[in-house]
């Protein structure tokens, strides 16, 4: 069983929701990044979203935005992000790893190549924001074929015959984006995403995640009654930058309003 | 320039057919689009595929043209200049003469009639250089809509005077503060608004990328001016030209122009590309001359890309073409050698920008100038009893500060 099927089924069997974190990797450095995710895990994180830096992030709000630019000035590319989740498998076997980013970076690298690197390194899905079922025919076998999910997102304004395309395809879980918008915004409305997930399940079996726009632990915990994993990003990478120039303090902030949701979630 | 990959002839190809309907043309094009926007995009698919067959729109589309833009734009043969250059006689198709002064009105009056169709009350769109922000200002104070437009906060200082307009038009004008702070982040700043407001907004892209239905639909919007020129051709010289020449940035004036002539074997075509300080620097923005196929916009396409797949900035003296992209539809026309793709540089633009100024009494945008300058060693080349339309996109009012300051002169 995958390493995503195995956490989902054992947080099934306790009754929890999964808390799933999207950092950027390389923000501020490498060997942060690889601390920050033990540190994450050790909060009570079940999964881990590592963000892969494009220039041009058209699904992101001006936070992760921000962070891209931030990690770029040093270059940091595909093969590096594989590489961090390589030192973190030296230690954790354990914790799914999903590689979330755009295209453009793989297409230059090969969907083959970028298979085989990316599930000899442990990673376990990956959510590539602007490659939609229709492109995707060949990827996704590619990625399937390595033993690696391909994660589908599912928008408030996605359709039954969207959700029917998307149903056929994705593995792992599905990411649902809950509300109309960027990675970060503001508001969200619980009501609307209950009676999505509703329509969602009749026709998707696999666990369903909740991302976009949840930055507290009231939210999270609010969520997590309705859903098999919250995804949360804007509010972590804000805290990053906050701690840029200071990884200790970094890592303390960020477990911090980990470890709160993870509490609040499990009330 | 690059061989083509299929049969030099084409013989088979029915390019009326293309794209597809997934909107691919050969391996490019497509919809690589978050599935946030799917919806909207296919929508706006559905809506543009009926509106296509629908005689009522095209005849408004038909009206509008003719009587709010100006069509048909003349066919003017630039006597003095093909004496002085010495060879092929060189046609100027004067897309400068058109409301607002380029080609760019032309597609947003189509897709602001498509707007109103779809029942949408507010207007966003992307701008570079400013013409078409200043097109959709245009369009959307004609119809009473709402109007915002994207615009990178450099270009915002480089074009003030068409930041200006659009105010004057009703239109709020945002700059994009991130990345690169050009054309493809106000592009990647108008899909986020679009994404978050996708009930009421329809966002009017101004060239021939984005996903499909884009390159399409602004294609066909844009063609006016190939089937105008072609049978004013006929009226002219009463044969077709020997070569056609157009700049391309994304490459809609270049689509508009060439479209109707890709079936008449006889005739050359020839889109040139920004080239900054030369194609063998890494200033310059001509990706289909010096770039690599990728991902970006949702299509895709020939792009300015580093080798981790990161979009990397472009140089070009004109703000139109400064852009790391190109519709899809030219990548499959260089591959399969029915175009070919050159570039002019800064310097050799600057000089056709005075030149056809002073010989003819026309100043031409540094988007068209560059055209200009491939038409005339184009010309060169050729006999003088040989035409060729060369397509004049835009008027050079807009660039006159630009021109001063290279210069040194203070205005």
């Amino acid at each position: 069983m995958s390493r995503i099927a195995a956490t989902f089924e054992a947080l099934k069997a306790s009754n929890k929701t999964a808390l799933v974190p999207y950092i950027m990797c390389g923000d501020p450095d490498f060997g942060t990044t690889v601390k920050l995710m033990h540190a994450m895990v050790e909060s009570g994180v079940n999964m881990i979203e590592l963000g892969v830096p494009f220039s041009d992030p058209m699904a992101d709000g001006p936070v992760i935005q921000a962070a891209a630019e931030r990690v770029l000035v040093n270059h940091v590319s595909l093969s590096d992000v594989i590489d961090v989740v390589a030192k973190f498998r030296e230690t954790d076997n354990k914790t799914p790893v999903i590689l979330m980013g755009y295209l453009n970076p793989i297409e230059v690298m090969g969907y083959a190549k970028f298979a085989e690197k990316a599930s000899a390194a442990g990673v376990d899905g990956a959510l590539t924001v602007d490659i939609p079922p229709e492109e995707g025919a060949e990827y996704t076998e590619l990625l399937k074929a390595k033993g690696i999910d391909p994660i589908y997102l599912l928008a408030p304004t996605s359709d039954d015959s969207r959700i029917a395309s998307i149903a056929e395809v994705a593995g792992g879980f599905v990411y649902y984006v809950s509300l109309k918008g960027v990675t970060g915004a503001a508001t969200l409305d619980v009501d609307s995403v209950i009676e999505k997930l509703a329509q969602i399940r009749k026709q998707i079996t696999l666990p369903i995640g909740v991302g976009f726009g949840i930055s507290d632990a009231e939210t999270a915990a609010k969520l997590s009654k309705i859903s098999d994993a919250i995804i949360v990003g804007s509010a972590i990478v804000k805290r990053m930058h906050e701690h840029g120039d200071n990884p200790e303090k970094l890592i303390a902030s960020v477990t911090e309003l980990t470890a709160s949701m993870r509490q609040a979630m499990d009330q | 320039m690059s061989d083509s990959k299929d049969s030099p002839k084409n013989s088979n190809i029915d390019f009326g057919q293309m794209p597809d309907e997934k909107g691919h043309f050969g391996v490019y094009g497509g919809v690589f689009a978050a599935e946030t926007l799917m919806q909207p995009i296919n929508e706006l698919r559905d809506a543009y595929e009926a509106a296509k067959n629908d005689p009522e729109f095209q005849a408004e589309f038909d009206r509008d043209l003719a009587h709010y833009v100006g069509r048909p734009s003349p066919l003017y043969h630039a006597e003095r200049l093909s004496e002085i250059v010495g060879g092929a006689q060189i046609y100027l198709k004067r897309e400068d003469l058109n409301h607002t002064g380029a080609h760019k009105i032309n597609n947003t009056i189509g897709q602001a009639l498509l707007a109103r169709k779809m029942g949408k009350t507010r207007i966003i769109a992307e701008t570079g250089a400013g013409q078409h922000g200043v097109a959709s200002a245009t369009v959307a104070a004609r119809f009473g809509m709402e109007c915002v437009v994207y615009m990178g906060a450099e270009d915002v200082v480089r074009q003030a005077p068409n930041v200006y307009r659009m105010k004057l038009l009703g239109a709020t004008v945002i700059p994009v503060e991130s990345g690169s702070k050009t054309l493809k982040d106000a592009l990647n700043e108008a899909m986020r608004d679009w994404v978050t407001n996708v009930d009421d907004t329809f966002y009017i892209i101004g060239t021939v990328a984005g996903p499909h239905p884009y390159p399409e639909m602004v294609r066909d919007f844009q063609t006016i001016i190939g089937r105008e020129a072609k049978r004013q051709m006929q009226e002219l010289t009463g044969g077709l030209p020997d070569a056609l020449v157009a700049c391309v940035g994304g490459g809609s004036n270049a689509i508009g122009l060439f479209h109707p002539f890709l079936e008449d074997k006889d005739v050359a075509i020839y889109g040139v590309e920004g080239g900054g300080d030369g194609i063998d620097t890494p200033r310059h923005a001509a990706p289909l001359c010096a770039g690599k196929p990728g991902v970006l916009h949702g299509n895709r396409t020939y792009l300015m890309e580093d080798n981790d797949g990161q979009i990397i900035e472009t140089h070009c003296i004109s703000a139109g073409l400064d852009y790391p992209g190109v519709g899809p539809e030219h990548a499959w026309l260089k591959d399969i050698g029915r175009v070919k793709y050159d570039a002019i540089t800064d310097k050799e633009a600057l000089e056709a920008f005075h030149t056809l100024t002073r010989i003819e009494g026309i100043i031409p945008a540094l988007e068209s100038s560059h055209a200009v300058a491939y038409g005339m060693k184009l010309a060169k080349t050729m006999n003088k009893d040989q035409t060729i339309i060369v397509n004049l996109s835009g008027r050079g009012d807009k660039d006159i500060n630009t021109i001063a300051d290279i210069e040194g002169i203070q205005l």
